[in-house]
């Protein structure tokens, strides 16, 4: 099983993001922490991305792709600054 | 779709139609999926509960598990991500020997598990002889990539239902979606009715 | 509408089709693709991009490669190490070729990239094939931005751009971790080669890691004890063996 950081996470992030997300910084609704996109822990092998606060372990967002659309879960993101 | 001359990938032995639901390729591998970093619970801390509608939550350590009656089962296996694999052979206790003697109005379980992923189901898809905990694949104790030291092993749904890391069920009146259901995933995810996201 | 002007909107990511021109063999595990894209229109030193591959039935396989050409390199090229029992890399290094087409996205990758007018100095810590996206860097940087790279190898065989690396002389610090060679360094990389061969705190070095997880992960908690702030460490991982 891969587990990888943002970077890997950022070509499907991209099919639905228009701005860049591995240098977004974020807060993790569980445990405080700020930090980049890109260093967050990404599991990738799974029947969704899944994205987890490097600190905690928490999962920060979900993004699962179906056969015509996408479903995004970020509620483990208090908030997320993009630019 | 532009083709890849003399690319075959991994091996994709054919199967008979009957063993093979819709859209899926068969693996002779066992890929690992997961949706986070693999739990490592001591066996002296481990434990598997039944909680929630029922009159005495019931509970085993590891030891109290294994002695339980358990059985071994070859079945065909089908991941949402499209690979299947079939003849797996698995050992463990059927989830009807956990609840023997239950009574309960429930109709629903959840599954919860290290690591803090959940699933849910009916309760019938999970009793009547369809269900097991699994300790055992391929004849050695489960690997913690694939979910040992013990998972639910629901194998007529699609396999994100058969939660690793598994620590107990939890009885519910009411379904409420699991971690990927509540992402796009189907609540009941029959893969013999292609039943992959919403709505499908 | 000066909002929109001001973020930097992302073009769409689209499949480009990538045809192979030529390759050359680095190492005997390891191949640099030059690929012809259809519509590829530069990249950012560090970036990567996404390869498909489909085959007849339909099934397709999607990995990731960081892109080791420089920014003004005419060509894009990508360095696929082989992995043995790989479900993409056999086909990569051994079946493609010339004129065989495959799909790429890219560039993809903002956090990870450097460009030269973000200026260095620039300490570069590589884990096998994790020297790949350094290459880039490396080949984008000018004469007056020091840099150096710390590359760990197993052997000296598996060492990839020799020449281009020794050219550089005192700028790369290579390590092997197999094999012992007369004239090489032997060991892992550790906090003191990492102080030795590395730029001070002091200097504010922007730190890039690149490699296998656990290596990157060894490597950026060594560098951040050495008293480098963690937001200068960017670090990309390439899962447990590397792409």
């Amino acid at each position: 099983m891969e587990e990888l950081d943002g970077n890997g996470a950022a070509g499907r992030l991209r099919e639905v993001f228009a701005l860049e997300l591995t240098t977004a910084r974020g807060q993790c609704t569980h445990c405080g922490n700020v930090g980049a996109l890109g260093e967050a822990r990404v599991f990738m092998d799974a029947p969704g991305l899944v994205v987890r606060c490097r600190t905690c372990e928490s999962v920060l967002l979900v993004l699962v792709r179906g056969d015509d659309r996408y479903w995004l879960g970020a509620q483990g993101m208090t908030w997320l600054e993009l630019h | 779709m532009p083709l890849t001359r003399g690319f075959r990938g991994r091996s994709r032995p054919d199967a008979p139609p009957d063993r093979v639901p819709p859209g899926q390729y068969v693996t002779d591998d066992f890929p690992v999926l997961s949706a986070g970093p693999t739990p490592h619970t001591a066996l002296d801390q481990w434990t598997f509960s039944i909680e929630g509608e029922i009159d005495q939550p019931r509970s085993w350590t590891w030891d109290e598990f294994r002695a339980l009656p358990s059985e071994q089962v070859t079945k065909d296996i089908h991941c949402v991500t499209k690979w299947s694999k079939l003849d797996t052979d698995w050992e463990g206790v059927s989830v009807d020997t956990l609840l023997d003697g239950v009574e309960t109005e429930a109709e629903y379980v959840l599954a919860f598990c290290d690591g803090g992923y959940t699933t849910n189901l009916p309760l019938e898809d999970v009793t009547g002889g369809k269900a097991w905990v699994a300790f055992g694949y391929g004849g050695e104790p489960l690997d913690p990539e694939h979910g040992g030291p013990a998972r639910l092993l629901v194998p007529h749904l699609y396999f994100w239902k058969s939660a690793k890391w598994v620590r107990g069920l939890t009885l519910r009146n009411e379904d409420a979606p699991g971690f990927w259901e509540q992402y796009g995933y189907h609540n009941y995810g029959d893969p013999w009715r292609e039943q992959r996201y919403w709505g499908d | 509408m000066a909002g929109a002007a001001v973020l930097g909107r992302l073009a769409p990511l689209t499949w480009r089709v990538a045809s192979l021109a030529e390759f050359v063999d680095e190492t005997p595990h390891a191949r640099t693709l030059v690929l012809d894209v259809d519509g590829w229109e530069g990249h950012r030193a560090g970036q990567h991009v996404d390869v498909r591959l489909t085959a007849e039935d339909g099934y397709q396989a999607e990995r990731s490669y960081s892109i080791a050409s420089g920014p003004d390199d005419r060509t894009l090229e990508l360095t696929v190490e082989l992995i043995e029992d790989g479900e993409v890399s056999p086909y990569l290094v051994g079946e493609l070729q010339h004129g065989d087409t495959f799909e790429v996205r890219g560039p993809i990758g903002g956090w990870f990239a450097w460009d030269p007018a973000e200026g260095g100095p620039l300490l570069l810590v590589a884990g096998g094939s994790g020297v790949v996206p350094f290459r880039s860097m490396l080949r984008a940087r000018p004469a007056d931005v020091p840099a150096r790279l710390v590359y760990s190898a197993r052997t000296l065989e598996d060492v990839i751009y020799r020449d281009e690396l020794e050219a550089l002389g005192d700028d790369v610090v290579l390590t092997l971790t197999r094999e012992q060679r007369h004239g090489t360094r032997s060991g892992r990389v550790d906090a003191d080669l990492l102080r030795e061969a590395g730029f001070a705190p002091a200097q504010e070095p922007r730190i890039f890691v690149c490699g296998p997880t656990p290596f990157v992960e060894a490597v950026a908690s060594e560098l951040v004890e050495l008293g480098h702030p963690p937001e200068r460490v960017k670090t990309e991982r390439f899962g447990p063996t590397g792409r």
